[in-house]
């Protein structure tokens, strides 16, 4: 199929590249769907190879439940963008932090009720470090955490002594 | 025949599910909702863990097994976890403390194994030291506050460390199949994690009022595949499916 691809002009091929690339960052996450994977940062790479379009993913925790059916959201979306020849690698390394998700991204979190992540992660979560997270409902700093863990593996519980509504944080990694 | 990088790569994967395993037997049983949640969300960073450890173990094997082959069709002898993730999971305390003792050690030995010289297995540590960061943190809270808490929970606290203080010295062995790897630059030495890990351990103790017991006799085995009798029935639970029907998907 070499010979095909380098048949094509260079911009024909560059459009589907772009064409792919849209389609696979307008993929939303299954569990956080006001975001993108490219607001997640999940999204890693969008190129050509000699097998057609190859889409790189990363998950956010080893463990994430959400990774096989984002990969799967990302074939149809291709597919549907008519992208005939493509595949979707997993990749571990560099390993996902809540630094790549975009500032835009964090806006939308925010407007969703989820708090977003608070700061820079850094090499190494202190023992007994404290978070402080303003509540995404009123804005108050005055905040308390309930627990580490929340209803996903990406979240963490909390609750505002102000307007006294509990809330997700999304952790900081 | 086991190659010493597919052995040890096999340690690290099982010992990652048994515990993975023996904290989902508490999803629906924590003794409040959000110590449920955190038991299961602390599992499933483990299972995931394993997952990827198995997917290169098959990988470096190259015999065509995949990660739900090693997971579902290997019996007792054939698996290499420390005995102290295969035992019962017990009460709240002793589940909590065991999850402790695990996190303390695997915390730094993850830091260290992201510079690994196995490049797979060093991009699986990067990614699995921010999960145990949580879970010693997690952990060690609730140690605290057990031991420091009623008569009821110090006493519980207590006895769970009586229990498994003879299994801790297990994850500090080094044979022959990791002496080679870690001289290679590729295993992680863990008389280098023994110094943090005793800070850690020493810290929350004393935070916890409870006393360090003295190093007696270690119990030893798991990781060569001699286990105890309690790994045959979580791998009759975790297995039964495949055992069942085999080849089932879904």
């Amino acid at each position: 199929m070499m010979g095909e691809v380098a048949s094509f002009p260079a911009k024909v091929v560059d459009a589907e590249l772009a064409t792919a690339h849209a389609a696979a960052a307008a993929v939303c996450d299954p569990e956080v769907p006001v975001l993108t994977i490219a607001d997640l940062g999940v999204l890693r790479d969008v190129t050509r190879t000699e097998n057609g379009i190859e889409v790189t993913i990363t998950p956010t925790y080893s463990g994430c439940p959400a990774m096989d059916m984002i990969a799967m959201q990302v074939d149809l979306a291709l597919e549907k963008a008519g992208i005939a020849r493509r595949k979707v690698t997993l990749s571990l390394s560099p390993a996902w932090t809540t630094d790549w998700m975009s500032e835009a991204g964090k806006e939308k979190l925010r407007a969703y009720g989820i708090a977003p992540p608070v700061g820079k992660a850094k090499g190494r979560a202190a023992l007994f470090g404290v978070d402080e997270v303003a509540c995404p409902h009123c804005g108050s700093a005055e905040t308390e955490r309930v627990s580490e863990f929340g209803s996903t593996a990406c979240k963490a519980h909390w609750r505002c002594l102000t307007c006294r509504e509990p809330f997700d944080y999304f952790k900081c990694i | 025949m086991e190659t010493p990088l597919f052995t040890y790569t096999l340690r690290l994967a099982d010992n990652a599910l048994v515990l993975g395993h023996r904290l989902s037997e508490w999803c629906g049983h924590g003794p409040m909702l959000e110590e449920d949640l955190a038991l299961a969300n602390m599992a499933l960073d483990l299972i995931g863990q394993a997952r990827n450890l198995y997917s290169h173990a098959g990988a470096i094997e190259g015999q065509g097994r995949s990660e739900d082959d090693l997971a579902y069709l290997r019996d007792c002898p054939d698996w290499r976890n420390i005995l102290l993730v295969e035992r019962p999971r017990g009460d709240f305390a002793f589940t909590i403390l065991r999850q402790f003792l695990y996190a303390a050690f695997m915390h730094p030995y993850f830091e260290r194994l992201s510079a690994s010289k196995d490049e797979t297995l060093a991009a699986i540590a990067a990614k699995s030291v921010k999960e145990m960061a949580y879970h010693l943190r997690h952990a060690g809270e609730w140690v605290i506050r057990l031991g420091d808490g009623t008569e009821e929970s110090a006493a519980r606290l207590k006895e769970a460390l009586e229990d498994l203080w003879p299994f801790t010295g297990e994850m500090f062995e080094v044979d022959g199949v990791e002496r080679a790897l870690i001289d290679a630059g590729i295993a992680v030495d863990p008389a280098a994690i023994r110094p943090v890990w005793d800070a850690t351990i020493d810290h929350v103790f004393g935070e916890a009022l409870l006393a360090r017991p003295r190093d007696g006799w270690m119990q030893t085995g798991g990781r060569r595949g001699e286990h105890s009798e309690h790994l045959g029935h979580l791998l009759a639970d975790l297995q039964f499916m495949q055992r069942t029907y085999p080849g089932a998907t879904w």
